[in-house]
């Protein structure tokens, strides 16, 4: 190969330095978007933070004499719908995954636990829109109403690979003597599943539901074609329903700055709901060997 | 009955029934099934629901140009052009980088700040794709604009079509691949460190005992054992690309009728065309033919995704990438 002597020697080092140079470039240049995004989220998005952004429904602008437009109302419709949203759908979403993942970990491996398996690989791999597609022909067209259930469906849908997957891998985790010093002590298997491998569990599968969470609550598009929106505050679940997502987008793309503003503030709150979970995650795992 | 009070909770419950263990294993037999259930549901939803526009235009509609539901007219090519170009242009740019991030934290890092790096590279992928949509709206589009667009379609536009202008608002396919590569980064560079990690130790001490530099190491003994597991790597990030909705709808520029032949000109992609449509589809061959589009959008991302797992498995022997994908 290239072991060639002192001719090319230098021409090597400085190829050397040049490419481990060049990847310590690729990772600054990868910091870049993720300072520059938070910075922005947090800084316009702190000057929207106001009593009236958690405590107002949508109004409609006003504009004033100057042409300036002032008024805009605040969230808490957002709020409180993202709020039902993801309740509902880590309801239903939590068991569904914890049970699953039980069956995969618990019991001796099988063609059914393999397709298990390769099923929550396709539903984590499915663009979350296609999910919101299947919600919207199965519910809002059937019904011929976009309701928020239809959107806590998708969601779920959403949740249950990550619940599942990190669920199971955990439960593997959980040492073979106690199951076997359970049993040895003639406890049925239901039995010790609950109250002894899924307690033992219990850190790690929180870590899945709360990252599930965080996966939810920044869904959009499925919203997008289930809850449609809502300009009041609504809990009502058969009926449309806003969510902070939702307006973040909705805000966006319009003319008037304080609407803008209020796109700022939802993002600054769905941010910190996000960073939150990870680092709780990251700090609740944190000597967990990886 | 005070011999009863000794029982233990299990024993009183397994008393009253003796097929505990049963049902416990049905139970969760139903919900794993219920999983399976869920993708099948996905597949025959998208795919009855879609009979009336398959039985219209076949296939033939996914290379026809012009879109105009008020008349029916339905063509699908703008949409997979614009999936297809922003995709591309994502991993384009992505790929290297990810790459050499995941060189970087695998073989190069110091050990300290091996973790907080990962975790900041990783903080990318957390974050929603809608306030990459914003975000791409409010600053970067018209940064781009006026710093790379206006003055790259001024120069050469007129001699290269591909850069031509008119710029307009900013927003298009160009714009849309490169925030899509900022979302598919983490993917790439978390796959590429953890398959670089497997690779066994005496590759790289063989290497450098030939006489070899530390580059010299990595090209030729690392990434070549690596190869497959960062292929999987590249193709999990092209999946995630491909299905991206939010962010796309955002900064594409919804031109949903015709092909810009400009990296500057607007488009639109399959996924956010959906999505912007899909709401407000009133008659029923709109709505078919927009989950015949998600039919198509589900089936591609699906082969990419089995297809980049399988690789990604057999290079590190472990499902690295199902949670972090």
């Amino acid at each position: 190969m290239m072991i060639t002597q002192a001719p090319n020697a230098t021409r090597r080092k400085w190829v050397d330095r040049f490419m481990r140079g060049l990847t310590v470039a690729a990772t600054l240049l990868a910091l870049i978007p993720l300072v520059l995004i938070l910075g922005y989220v947090v800084v316009r998005g702190a000057g929207a933070l106001n009593l009236a952004f958690f405590t107002q429904a949508y109004e409609p602008p006003v504009i004033g004499a100057g042409g300036e437009v002032s008024n805009a109302g605040g969230v808490l419709h957002g709020i409180v719908g993202s709020f039902v949203i993801v309740s509902l759908a880590m309801l239903m979403a939590l068991p569904i995954g914890i049970l699953a993942a039980i069956f995969l970990a618990e019991y001796p491996a099988n063609s059914i636990a393999t397709a298990v398996r390769f099923c929550t690989d396709v539903l984590s791999a499915a663009p979350s829109i296609i999910v919101g597609v299947v919600a919207y022909v199965l519910i809002v067209q059937r019904t011929r109403q976009f309701s928020a259930l239809a959107g806590s469906i998708a969601l779920t849908v959403l949740m249950i690979p990550v619940i599942t997957r990190t669920t199971e891998e955990i439960l593997k985790l959980v040492p073979h003597t106690m199951r076997e010093a359970g049993m040895a002590l003639g406890a049925p298997k239901w039995w010790l599943t609950l109250t002894v491998v899924i307690p033992t569990a219990l850190s790690g599968i929180v870590t899945g539901v709360l990252l599930a969470f965080a996966r939810a609550t920044g869904e959009t598009a499925p919203l997008l074609l289930t809850v449609l929106g809502n300009n009041n505050v609504s809990v009502k679940l058969l009926e449309p329903m806003a969510a902070l997502p939702l307006l973040t987008y909705k805000y966006t793309d319009t003319p008037f700055p304080a609407q803008n503003q209020l796109a700022w503030g939802s993002a600054l709150v769905l941010t910190l709901l996000v960073l939150g979970v990870n680092l709780a995650v990251r700090w609740a795992t944190r000597s967990r060997a990886r | 009955m005070a011999h009863a009070e000794r029982l233990s909770a299990w024993q009183v419950v397994q008393r009253r029934t003796k097929h505990g263990d049963t049902i416990f294993w049905a139970l969760t037999l139903f919900f794993a099934l219920l999983v399976i259930a869920l993708v099948v549901a996905v597949g025959y939803v998208t795919w009855a629901g879609s009979s009336e526009a398959r039985a219209r235009f076949g296939l033939g509609f996914l290379f026809q140009t012009g879109w105009d539901p008020n008349a029916q007219n339905f063509g699908a090519l703008p949409a997979i052009y614009g999936t297809l170009v922003s995709s591309g242009l994502a991993l384009l740019f992505a790929g290297p980088l990810g790459i050499l991030i995941g060189v970087f934290l695998s073989e190069l890092c110091p050990a300290r700040l091996k973790q907080p790096l990962s975790f900041l590279i990783e903080l990318l992928a957390a974050i929603p794709s809608v306030i990459y949509g914003m975000w791409g709206i409010f600053v970067f589009v018209p940064l781009f604009k006026s710093l790379v667009a206006s003055p790259v379609t001024k120069a050469v536009g007129k001699t290269i079509p591909l850069l031509s202008g008119p710029v307009g608002t900013g927003r298009g396919v160009l714009v849309a691949g490169i925030i899509l590569a900022i979302m598919i980064l983490p993917t790439i560079a978390a796959i590429t460190r953890d398959v670089l990690a497997v690779v066994p130790n005496h590759q790289r001490e063989a290497m450098l005992a030939l006489g070899a530099t530390r580059w010299e190491m990595i090209r030729t003994a690392v990434l070549p054992y690596a190869r497959a597991g960062i292929i999987g790597g590249l193709m999990l990030g092209l999946g995630r690309a491909l299905g991206e909705t939010m962010a796309a709808l955002m900064v594409i520029g919804s031109i949903k009728d015709k092909i810009g032949g400009s990296l500057f000109s607007g488009g639109i992609t399959a996924a956010s065309l959906i999505a912007s449509e899909l709401p407000n589809a009133n008659d029923d061959l709109h709505a078919s033919t927009l989950i015949l589009i998600a039919l198509v959008l589900f089936g591609i991302t699906l082969l990419v995704n089995v297809f980049a797992r399988l690789l990604v498995w057999r290079a590190a022997r472990g499902p690295v990438g199902s949670v972090r994908a």
